[in-house]
């Protein structure tokens, strides 16, 4: 009787101290419990009670293609209205989530990784503003988030969240999001490189309520608009996304008239369980294996090094568990962390874009995948650290994963889509902002991000420019229009780059050169945020090869609009005349890495970049003539190099090829290889290091050790379980302290003393 | 029966050995890393990813740093195909890239028919094409 009554005692006293801390919690942070969850939730009874009422698969059809076409319409209304460069270009996206948060269904265009990565502030909401007596819930509400702490990518995207009721009962919840650029971060445009806090980064949303009863609240709208360099692009489209989720919920209660909710609860459960099912059946399919790979970052946008993303994907059964452990550790004060949900939502476009597009878009494709993450590491970062370029590593999450299935897909009987190779991962494209010529502020950025080059196919070349990898249907734009609110000009624009493509029997689709020069503006400049200027961020497949490097190239001191109107001639439509000729007269040339910070720009002065080229797919050699012929021709090659890489004979004036003359080449080339080439354990023996190069800072695994990471010397070896804080001396004070140490240098030996210490 | 794992490797399921497509050169045994059996060659970055612009000039010309990366290339030891290629980190071991399940692949295969030609996937293009409205 007295144990009875002391045990009713501790569990009222536990009541007690939950309540307290509920009651009294300082601050609502990001909910490890929400934010480390990616499956779909637990099957409520009500949820069980519908699907039990609705078999029937027609009607479920009918309703899930009705959700379907009303996320293509409202996916519609935002790239249409939107103001931002993003939206107009297709990088955004709508979806509709169940009443507990899942996404079931995505826009078929768009960002899929927004819709798949903002069920996490929708469950925090229904988490802690539902009984939340100064938040609360109803009809009519809306709330916006941009925080990638509580959900999605960086704080670049915004969303617009509304949940919708039928007869006072919530019943499911509709989402918008944009990546609207310019968020009042330290460099305009929305992606600071320089934050080194998450406070550098500009506005972080959690999740709030801006609208009530389908009215933006003026007050809350006055402070953000207050808070960004474009306040009347955060009011456009802020009611842009309201209206999408608006028409979203005119769609779904057109739904819910004929049908009813009961009908339309099983439809987003049902859909959910059977995804989730089928993708458990096709990983089945999969051979048992173990792939490993990895891909280097050769810069934190600010200075080189050397970080590795590590994955090792096992395949058991039904289960496939990617193991990212051996990636660096987290940089600290450098913005190219993710949070775990980004470098998920970014593997997850891998199968919902390039491996299973057939299914419905939305989180169940993902749901049974499972996940190893080192903490506090590159791809899982600790919430000290910013992630404003978290692109960096998240579309480096996509390559590992994009290499590691390709040689798991290639031996199925039955595919889904066609093996390929690594697309191109990086937005080779411009940041921008200050005053424009119309007298406005302005910061936001070149949509020709979305032209990444697609990865060769098993049976054919990949697509130049073709789409970026977190969109399967998104615009490059048309610059003739940008430049009706941009103060510079796109001098050259979609012209490919020659002799940049990533060879193999199939190649991989390349990018193209953008030579940009301010015009009417003297407060304008750029920035470009791009890894591999020195190495390539991406693999090849089955024998082709990766990608080149692709780097920054500036001339300065020269007005190349005075040019024009005196000595037009004298303008070079490509990097490699500008750089090579220096047709400007005491100009200044120079190369440099794709992380520039934001830089301040003068009329006329160059700036040149050129997109990346996707993976190449199997041995050059077996490159068909008529192939490398048709990319002479159309200029992606220069004859020379085209023989050069692929043994091909043939005629300069004519192209026309020697058959004959092809064939001995690339028959002496095989037995050229069989010389060159020694024995794998011979190799091993000569070429394998048991530590990092020294001279370069170096962050990752090394070799087959798991155990250790290392964090920029051979002297710092880390704990992966536990690495601590990883912090760069700005590039500023390492060249300072570099010039003093030559000036004391030369002090010693002149004998000349500091100016204080003169007599 | 033989599986096609990759573009020019198949694995023996009766002999648990991996073979060249190409030539059908036995490479070694199935419950090891193919690579064991083939030939590596360091190959230099700027013979695939030429210097754009002059490297007397300027430190960043599109040809990655050989200080940064390695290009390793496998080669059949019989007829010299190019298996596969590695962007590795410079003096990093090779990858042992695909660690096969041997007993569960048997199993696996044991239900299904032999491929000799490898599937490509629904054809998009094709029904693209068949759609398409030519004058």
């Amino acid at each position: 009787m007295n144990d009875k009554l002391s045990a009713e005692a501790v569990l009222e006293d536990q009541e007690l101290v939950a309540k307290f801390l509920q009651d009294t919690t300082l601050f609502l942070g990001p909910d490890p419990d929400i934010m480390r969850h990616h499956d779909i939730m637990p099957c409520t009874d009500y949820e069980a009670e519908c699907v039990a009422k609705h078999g029937d698969p027609h009607q479920m059809a009918s309703i899930r293609d009705r959700m379907q076409s009303a996320c293509d319409e409202s996916y519609e209304m935002l790239e249409q209205m939107g103001a931002a460069p993003g939206a107009k270009w297709g990088d955004v996206i709508t979806g509709i989530y169940s009443a507990s948060g899942d996404l079931t269904i995505g826009s078929a265009g768009g960002v899929l990784i927004f819709s798949v990565l903002v069920h996490h502030p929708i469950k925090f909401i229904i988490k802690n503003w539902i009984h939340e007596p100064t938040v609360g819930l109803k009809e009519g509400d809306g709330f916006i988030h941009n925080d990638s702490r509580y959900g999605n990518v960086h704080n670049t995207d915004q969303s617009m969240i509304m949940p919708i009721y039928h007869e006072g009962k919530l019943v499911c919840w509709v989402a918008s999001t944009v990546h609207e650029g310019e968020n009042g971060a330290i460099e305009p445009g929305g992606m600071p490189s320089m934050a080194e806090t998450p406070f550098d980064e500009g506005l972080k949303m959690s999740p709030f309520k801006v609208v009530e009863n389908y009215e933006i609240k003026k007050d809350l709208l006055t402070f953000l608009q207050n808070s960004v360099r474009e306040p009347k692009l955060q009011y456009e489209d802020m009611k842009v996304k309201l209206f999408a989720c608006m028409r979203l919920e005119k769609r779904i209660k057109e739904i819910l008239a004929l049908d009813g909710p009961d009908a339309l609860t099983a439809c987003m459960r049902s859909t959910n369980d059977n995804v989730k099912a089928e993708v458990r059946r096709r990983i089945a399919e999969w051979p048992d294996m173990t792939v490993r790979t990895y891909c280097t970052m050769d810069s934190t946008l600010r200075e080189n090094a050397l970080i590795k993303l590590n994955c090792t994907l096992t395949k058991k059964g039904d289960r496939l568990i990617f193991d990212l452990t051996g990636s660096s550790p987290e940089i600290t004060n450098r913005a190219i962390n993710t949070a775990l949900p980004g470098a998920k939502g970014m593997i997850a476009q891998v199968f919902l874009n390039h491996i299973w597009p057939d299914l419905p878009r939305g989180q169940a494709a993902f749901a049974p995948i499972e996940f190893i993450t080192p903490p506090c590491s590159i791809v899982d970062g600790s919430v000290n650290a910013p992630n404003s370029q978290s692109l960096m590593s998240i579309f480096l999450s996509f390559t590992v994963a994009q290499h590691a299935t390709a040689k798991f897909l290639y031996s199925l009987p039955k595919k889904y889509t066609r093996v390929l190779a690594p697309w191109y991962n990086m937005i080779s494209t411009y940041i921008w902002g200050g005053m424009n010529q119309h007298g406005e502020m302005l910061g936001n950025l070149c949509a020709d991000l979305n032209g990444m080059g697609g990865g060769a196919r098993m049976d054919m070349d990949g697509e130049h420019a073709m789409a970026p990898i977190f969109a399967s249907m998104a615009d490059i734009g048309e610059q003739e229009m940008n430049e009706e609110d941009v103060p510079f000009l796109q001098l050259v624009s979609k012209k490919m780059t020659t002799n940049t493509q990533a060879p193999g029997k199939y190649r991989g689709g390349m990018g193209y050169t953008q030579i940009v020069a301010t015009k009417d503006s003297d407060q304008w400049g750029f920035m470009t945020t791009c890894v591999g200027s020195k190495a390539p961020p991406i693999q090849g497949l089955f024998g082709g090869y990766a990608c080149g490097a692709y780097p920054l190239c500036k001339v300065e001191d020269v007005d190349v609009y005075d040019v024009m109107l005196t000595e037009p001639e004298r303008f070079k439509h490509s990097i490699v005349e500008t750089m090579n000729e220096q047709p400007y007269e005491n100009a200044k040339y120079s190369s440099h890495h794709m992380g520039m910070g934001f830089s301040l720009s003068k009329r006329g002065e160059l700036y040149m970049i050129s997109q990346g080229s996707g993976g190449g797919y199997g041995d050059v050699l077996e490159r068909d003539p008529a192939l490398v012929i048709k990319d002479i021709e159309e200029r992606l090659l220069t004859p020379d190099w085209a023989r050069k890489l692929y043994k091909v004979a043939f005629d300069d004036e004519t192209l026309i090829v020697d058959e004959e003359a092809t064939a001995k080449l690339r028959a002496d080339y095989r037995e050229q290889r069989k010389k060159q080439g020694v024995p794998y354990a011979e190799f091993v023996k000569k070429h394998v290091q048991s530590e990092p190069p020294k001279d370069i800072p170096f962050y990752g695994s090394w070799n087959s050790d798991l155990s250790v990471v290392y964090a920029g010397s051979n002297d710092d070896k880390r704990d992966p379980q536990d690495p601590g804080p990883v912090y760069f001396t700005n590039p500023k004070d390492v060249e300072i302290a570099a010039l003093e140490s030559e000036l004391e240098a030369i002090r010693k030996k002149t004998g000349i003393l500091p100016r204080d210490n003169r007599k | 029966m033989k599986v096609l794992m990759t573009e020019y490797l198949r694995i023996d399921l009766d002999a648990e050995n991996w073979e060249c497509r190409v030539c059908d050169h036995t490479i070694g045994s199935a419950r090891g890393n193919y690579k064991e059996g083939l030939l590596v060659y360091n190959r230099d970055p700027a013979d695939i990813h030429p210097h754009i612009i002059d490297p007397e000039k300027y430190r960043f010309t599109f040809c990655p740093d050989k200080d940064w990366v390695n290009i390793l290339e496998f080669y059949c030891p019989s007829c010299g195909t190019q298996i596969e290629v590695e962007y590795a980190l410079p003096g990093h071991e090779p990858l042992y890239d695909m660690e096969v399940d041997l007993d569960a692949l048997k199993e696996q295969w044991s239900h299904r028919e032999e491929i000799t030609e490898v599937t490509i996937g629904p054809d998009v293009l094709g029904e693209r094409q068949q759609h398409s409205h030519s004058h």
